[in-house]
Formats: C-alpha cells, sequence, structure tokens
C-alpha cells in the first residue's frame, strides 16, 4: 500500500513557523482551542478513523499546556532543559498533533496524513517519528509511571524542568497508575503533574458503570497528592493553574470535561467514543466550533 | 536465600555468583557516570545493590513491589539523560511488565538495561512461579531489544559495560546459580565465541549451560568425538554467520538453555538453520513446570547438565549415520 498524500514513503517531520505562539492572553487561547477542535474533526473525517470524543475532551488541557505552560522549543525538541509531557491517552493522538502542529513541531498540512499508510502520525503516538513526542503510548496505565521517572531523573540531576501527564479517567482503572502515584508522593515529586481528563466515560460506557472511580479526588489525597478539582475547559484557568510551581507534593488535576465537547450532537455521549462524523455532520460541527 | 551451589567436588573448578560482578561492574561505572541510576523492586539484596545503594543513595531508585511502575520509571529516567539499570527477579522483571519493556522500552527505544536477576532455575525450590524460564522467548519477540546472557563472571562484566554505553534498550540475564568461569575474550557484543572447535557435531549453549556444554565436549572428545562449542552471549540479534558456519562445518547441532525448550536459543538457531542451511537438532531446555527440587536437581532432571548434552550428541550423531 502507498499513500497519495506521501507518495510511498515515510517522510520525516520538520519543525516550521508556529500557527500560533505561547501566549497568557485569555482570548488568544480560546481562540487556539477552537482552532484545534476545528483541526480534530477535519482530521479524523479525512482518516475516517479516531478517538474524537476523547480528543474534545483534552482540547482544553493540550491548549493550555502548549501555549501557555510547557517550556518547550519546537525547533529543538530534544532540549535537555525542556519541560516533559507525557499522552497517557495515546489514543487521543488526533488532538496531540493538532495542538503539537498548531504550536510549529512539524507542518499543519500533515496531520492531513494520520493513519494513512506510511504516516509516521500513527493513530498512537510514536516518539522516533514525531518531534515532541516524549514516549510512545497507546496502551494504557503506562504514563504515568514514565513520568515519575522523568521528574525522578529531573531531581537526580539537580535540573529544574517539570514533568506533566494527562491520564484517561478510564485508564485509572489500571492498576500500574496506583502504583506509580504511590511512588510519586513517596518521593515527593512536586515537579510532577498529573491532569486526568475526566469526562466520565470509556470505550463502552459511563466509568461509574463500568469500575467506579469516585471519590477520585479522595483517592489522590489518600495517596498524598496535592490535589485540584476544576473546569477542564476553562483554558485561561487550566494555564494559570498548571503554570504555578512551589508545591513539595505531586499534583493531581481533576479536569471535569466533557467528551464530544463543543459539538452538539456529541458533547457527553459515550458512542462518540471513536465514531466517524459524516460529511454532513462534519459541516455543522465545524459551523458550532467556529461560533 | 543464598545462591545455590552444586555440592563442591575435590579439586573442583571455583564457582562463582555472577550478581558479584554485576554490582562490582555497575559501581565502577556510576563512580564514573552520573548518569547511571539503579532501579528495583524492593529487590536491593536479591540484586545485590547494597553497596550499590551505601555508595549512590540518590541514585537508587527503589519503587518497591510494582514491576509495571519500575518499567516505566526507568523508561522516564532514560527520557530526563539517565542510564537506568532496572534490576529484578528474572520472573517478575519479564513476565509482569512484558508490554512495558515492549512499548516503554523497546518501541520507545530508550536506553534502559533491564537484569533479570536470578533467571532460569536459579529459584528452584520456590517453585514455577518464580522460575524464569520463558523470558528468553517472550523478550526475544520483542522487536529492537537486545537479548543477552553472559556466560560467566567476566563476561557479566564486559555486559554491563557494554549495556551502560550502547544507547538501546537491553534485555540480560544475571546468573545467581554458581557457574565456573568458561571465557577468556571478555564480552563481545552480537557475537558468538567459539570455544573449542570441533568437526562432528556442535553444542550451542547460553549462559548458565556454557560450563555444561564444555563438560559434554569434554567427554565426547575421550569418545573420539569432536565437538565444537559455541558460547551464544547475544541470543538477540543472533550472530547467524558463526551459527550458518557451525551448521555447514559440523552438520548437527544441540542446544541448551536454562529455559523453556521453545522460542528461546533453540527456537532462534532452529529458524535460521531451517531456512538457511537444514541440519538435525536436539534442543535442550526446560520442557515442562518443574516439580519441587532445588536448581541442580532439577537441571539434572531435565537432561540439563553434561550427561545430558553428551546423549543429545550421540542421539544426533546415530541418525546422521556416524555412530
Amino acid at each position: 500500500m502507498t499513500s497519495p498524500i506521501l507518495g510511498g514513503a515515510e517522510v520525516a517531520l520538520r519543525p516550521c513557523r508556529p500557527t500560533y505562539e505561547r501566549t497568557s492572553d485569555a482570548a488568544q487561547l480560546a481562540e487556539i482551542a477552537i482552532a484545534v477542535r476545528l483541526k480534530i474533526i477535519r482530521t479524523i473525517h479525512a482518516a475516517q478513523l479516531g478517538h474524537v470524543g476523547g480528543d474534545l475532551s483534552v482540547t482544553d488541557i493540550l491548549t493550555a499546556l502548549y501555549f501557555h505552560v510547557l517550556d518547550i522549543d519546537p525547533a529543538n525538541p530534544t532540549s535537555p532543559k525542556r519541560d516533559r509531557f507525557v499522552l497517557s491517552k495515546g489514543h487521543c493522538a488526533a488532538a496531540f498533533y493538532s495542538v503539537l502542529s498548531l504550536r510549529g513541531f512539524f507542518e499543519p498540512e500533515a496531520v492531513d496524513s494520520f493513519m494513512k499508510p506510511l504516516s509516521p502520525l500513527n493513530g498512537h503516538p510514536n516518539r522516533r517519528k514525531i518531534p515532541g513526542v516524549e514516549a510512545n503510548t497507546g496502551p494504557l496505565g503506562h504514563g504515568l509511571p514514565i513520568a515519575v521517572g522523568m521528574a525522578t531523573g529531573a531531581r537526580i540531576a539537580g535540573e529544574t524542568w517539570r514533568t506533566f501527564v494527562v491520564l484517561g479517567d478510564g485508564e485509572l482503572q489500571e492498576g500500574s497508575n496506583w502504583e506509580a502515584a504511590m511512588a510519586a508522593a513517596h518521593r515527593g515529586l512536586g515537579n510532577l503533574t498529573a491532569i486526568v481528563d475526566r469526562n466520565r466515560f470509556q470505550q463502552g460506557a459511563g466509568t461509574e458503570a463500568t469500575n467506579q472511580l469516585e471519590p477520585l479526588a479522595d483517592k489522590f489525597r489518600a495517596f498524598g497528592w496535592d490535589v485540584h478539582d476544576v473546569d477542564g475547559h476553562d483554558v485561561s484557568a487550566l494555564a494559570d493553574l498548571l503554570g504555578r510551581t512551589g508545591s513539595d507534593r505531586p499534583r493531581a488535576v481533576i479536569a471535569r470535561t466533557f467528551k464530544g465537547r463543543g459539538v452538539s450532537f456529541m458533547e457527553d455521549k459515550v458512542d462518540w467514543h471513536h465514531k466517524v462524523p459524516s460529511a454532513e455532520q462534519v459541516e455543522i460541527a465545524l459551523k458550532e466550533l467556529a461560533r | 536465600m543464598s545462591a545455590p551451589e552444586a555440592a563442591p567436588k575435590p579439586g573442583a573448578a571455583p564457582t562463582f555468583d555472577c550478581r558479584v560482578a554485576f554490582a562490582e561492574e555497575l559501581i565502577s561505572l556510576a563512580r564514573a557516570d552520573a548518569r547511571i541510576v539503579a532501579v528495583c523492586n524492593d529487590s536491593i539484596g536479591s540484586s545485590n545493590l547494597g553497596a550499590f545503594q551505601k555508595e549512590f543513595p540518590d541514585r537508587l531508585v527503589n519503587v518497591g513491589i510494582a514491576e509495571q511502575n519500575m518499567v516505566g520509571v526507568g523508561a522516564g529516567l532514560a527520557n530526563a539523560g539517565m542510564i537506568p539499570f532496572v534490576c529484578a527477579a528474572g520472573p517478575f522483571l519479564s513476565g509482569r511488565a512484558t508490554e512495558q519493556i515492549k512499548a516503554d522500552c523497546a518501541y520507545s527505544q530508550y536506553p534502559v538495561v533491564l537484569c533479570a536477576m536470578s533467571p532460569g532455575l536459579a529459584y528452584g525450590e520456590l517453585g514455577p512461579t518464580h522460575h524464569s524460564i520463558e523470558d528468553f522467548a517472550w523478550m526475544r519477540a520483542i522487536p529492537d531489544l537486545t537479548v543477552m546472557a553472559p556466560a560467566d563472571p567476566d563476561e557479566t562484566r564486559g555486559a554491563v559495560r557494554w549495556a551502560a554505553g550502547a544507547g538501546r534498550p537491553i534485555y540480560m540475564r544475571i546468573p545467581r546459580f554458581k557457574i565456573p568461569a568458561v571465557t577468556t575474550g571478555g564480552f563481545t557484543p552480537g557475537r558468538i565465541a567459539t570455544l573449542t572447535e570441533g568437526s562432528d557435531v556442535t553444542i550451542a549453549a547460553i549462559g548458565t549451560m556454557v560450563s555444561r556444554a564444555l563438560e559434554a565436549a569434554k567427554r565426547l572428545g575421550e569418545a573420539g568425538i569432536s565437538a565444537r562449542v559455541l558460547n551464544v552471549s547475544t541470543l538477540k540479534p543472533l550472530d547467524e554467520e558463526t551459527i550458518l558456519k557451525a551448521a555447514r562445518e559440523t552438520g548437527a547441532i544441540v542446544t541448551a538453555e536454562e529455559a523453556v525448550s521453545g522460542g528461546g536459543l533453540g527456537g532462534a538457531v532452529a529458524e535460521l538453520v531451517a531456512q538457511h542451511h537444514p541440519v538435525p537438532m536436539r534442543i535442550l531446555g526446560v520442557p515442562a513446570f518443574a516439580p519441587t527440587g532445588d536448581t541442580q536437581f532439577l537441571l539434572d532432571h531435565f537432561g540439563l547438565n553434561a550427561a545430558g548434552i553428551e546423549a543429545a550428541a550421540r542421539a544426533l550423531l546415530k541418525i546422521r549415520g556416524d555412530a
């Protein structure tokens, strides 16, 4: 199989001029989040594959991180003193790639090849092919342990860079997260922030109907974390909170979100976990999002 | 539990617990390079990391009894610029954290050195839950993961030293069952050392089986049979050239490994020769969950000793019509 987009060979992704720069302006951050959502809808429709519900729930979190919080340089993506980010819910790659491309890690047009044969942009992120990706994720319950290792490494090296990880709420059913949560608190990793995209749905049903997570904040608190329960769609409030430093405990941010956020017929609906919108639905979604 | 040892015979060669060589080499590397860190799962004693912890308390990350987290932490440390040696009992490192080894280390291509302590049947009496015999098959199935099993203390030192600078994901066994020194050339990554030349049959052995293969070759030699002994210290990538040369020149191969008899060394050699130069083979390994017994008893029980290797070689020569 060859790809009409890529001409039958894997292409290397290169940094480009950012569509949007890092900003503290609330209106600008909100505008970027809209651009990310538009890109997600177009990308998933082009690929006819993807996890649109979770992509739209995690969008504001990723926007706050990449356009305000993270100290990173897209032109030098492996600079040793960069902040680290791990997308543990790796299936929401369309949102991740959209954000990375708009931030200048690679050309936004490259995202058009998402999941096409030989594209570097697999359905789950691959650090060996995509600048800005730190860990190959996809199997759930892997991101937090890796992030604990990163934060521990910074401590050992005496470095001040920070580590952020975004977890799906459903993936907290994997026990490895709690192994890592215990270790992070034990090691006093104040340089680590875990953000839970709390959209309350997993693939087939609600998290509470499947294997109850609540009281989630209490669970992290009991493990010794500094816990914040926030609106996961308030980009500037997220940016402000995530930008703050200084705790001697790892920080858990339970970001309350809605799956399919911003599109009326998708929002808070479990069946949009990985359903692909039709051409007509795309038109409606783009109109609603652009408002 | 102290390391098991075969009942010492008068005049027998001294034997070694390779964890000693491992720890000494790791400490020596850590003195020279601040990026070297050790990660373990409540296994400071069984991984012989006590002296490392004493000298480098901040560079010993004990995550407790949590192998999946342990391997993920290893990958994260590598991302942070460290060179992590992740140490745990073989069965739990390879089995409990297989997916982390695959996704976080091998697929992510992080230079994590996964050290399987006390592999094979080292925990004899503790039973099959504690026997690390599936690891060769499991780890060999993971792309981009180097799989090594040094055969004695010298080779352990060489393997550890090479692994620290290799910049790639590596799984290596560190033997605890006491074995004699058998190598003279240190460790050469990806190369099979020919320990004895021979023309009638090849014995390809790995790790703790190498000294037994040498003993079998000696016995065969006394009976006028010339056996070539190969030390396969790197199982993956396999030194195909040396195996195929041995297949061509001796026409028969016995493999011996302290691991299940499928998917490991025997499987690797069989896959190679079947496709390029088919020769009769005997694959010696562990064919079943073990009964109760100490390491030496179990090795004898499964024919993983000089007599068993000798018998397998003779059986091959018989079907070839040489004997």
